[in-house]
């Protein structure tokens, strides 16, 4: 039979095309098993970078829905917590060039703020508690309800909510056990002339 | 394989006749691709990674099957299924293994597939008879000499893009003028042979 193979050209060409690409065949479908990618990776990338405080300013319910849109072609300025330094770090990861923050969606708060509930109010209704997306109010019904400051992103969806008025959105003073240096990206760097030229543009 | 003729291969490649600048191939990705250096760096990383894999996988296809059939009139097509196959296989390793790889580099996997320094390299390991550790050899130096090219033009047009260059000339234009430059640099290594 080879002798068959090795004297018709034809023949041979045809066996040696479609061997090849059965072969090749062969080996893609194996990788696209074994290879296979489960959701998107790189969403998760995504949602590491932003703050995880589920405030729902970005119009999402929460950072993961976010994540999962701006990978679906979504704005990456919409996130207020995060600020500019978040938005920076996401357009390094994606690529892209880094927008200022979209002002629609809330400002960036300038100082850290955390929430103080009156306990001399508090009725111990829970409705703060189920607002709270990290879980950083103690309690439960009629029960005294307080507020894990450590716990706290001040995201002030807890503040509405509440019946009786009694949250108050605190100041976080520096101190040393809290301090961090502050984070590269938040303020342009102006060493030289053309620095202070482009400081109204984009980082 | 003396150490002499391991040299001469290596330096022959990516100096004396460059894919890019000598043999004039490869010439969309070099263009396409230099706007960004890193972006440059990354296709010569990638673009080195193919090509030694399709050249050994060429020569394998052409010694085990083309040759002893008397098939040598299907190298191109061959050689083409070959490519697409490693380059296909490549593209999937990659997005399971660094999704973030795979974003930066992902868009470049298919520009290298129809890249014909891929393919000359394959179809010159064939004309020049080259056996294994040649060929790979061969594809190595060659996609060497091509990374080592692109991020040296790519560098230039980094540097272009914020030089006072005259209206007419901006962009793609002054980057031909600049490669034809390059090119005529790279002339000079014709000197350079085995004596």
């Amino acid at each position: 039979m080879f002798e068959l193979i090795f004297q018709n050209p034809i023949a041979s060409a045809l066996i040696a095309l479609v061997s090849l690409s059965l072969l090749f065949g062969a080996i893609l479908g194996f990788a696209a098993v074994r290879y296979k990618v489960e959701g998107n990776p790189i969403v998760e990338q995504i949602d590491s970078i932003l703050p995880q405080t589920q405030c729902g300013q970005c119009g999402y319910p929460g950072c993961k829905p976010y994540a999962q849109a701006i990978v679906d072609g979504d704005a990456i300025n919409k996130c207020p917590p995060g600020g500019q330094s978040t938005i920076n770090a996401l357009a390094d990861l994606l690529d892209i060039e880094a927008p200022r923050l979209d002002e629609e969606h809330g400002v960036e708060p300038d100082v850290k703020k955390v929430a103080f509930i009156r306990e001399a109010e508090c009725i111990g209704c829970t409705k703060c508690i189920q607002a709270c997306p990290t879980d950083a109010i103690l309690g439960a019904a009629k029960q005294m309800h307080t507020v894990i400051a450590d716990e706290c992103t001040g995201c002030d969806l807890c503040v509405d909510p509440c019946p009786v008025d009694c949250i108050d959105m605190i100041v976080v003073e520096p101190h040393l056990s809290r301090w961090t240096w502050e984070l590269p990206g938040v303020k342009p760097l102006q060493l030289i002339a053309t620095d202070k030229l482009h400081q109204g543009q984009a980082a | 394989m003396s150490i002499n003729e391991f040299f001469l291969i290596l330096l022959g490649t990516i100096f004396v006749n460059n894919f890019v600048l000598v043999q004039f191939l490869g010439l969309c990705p070099f263009m396409g691709v230099s706007n960004k250096l890193e972006s440059a760096i990354g296709m010569a990383a990638a673009t080195t990674f193919v090509m030694t894999l399709a050249s050994v996988c060429s020569y394998l296809v052409d010694h085990w099957l083309l040759s002893p059939l008397g098939l040598g009139y299907l190298r191109t097509i061959a050689f083409i299924l070959v490519i697409a196959a490693v380059v296909q296989f490549v593209k999937m390793f990659m997005e399971k293994t660094s999704p973030l790889l795979y974003r930066v580099l992902g868009v470049f996997l298919p520009l290298i597939t129809v890249n014909c320094a891929v393919l000359g390299v394959a179809l010159l390991n064939t004309q020049k008879a080259h056996n294994f550790f040649e060929s790979t050899l061969y594809g190595f130096g060659g996609a060497v000499g091509f990374s080592v090219v692109l991020i040296l033009f790519s560098a230039m047009r980094e540097r272009l893009a914020v030089a006072d260059v005259p209206q007419p000339f901006k962009g793609a234009a002054i980057g031909m003028i600049t490669a034809g430059l390059m090119s005529l640099a790279f002339m000079g290594f014709t000197g350079l042979t085995a004596h």
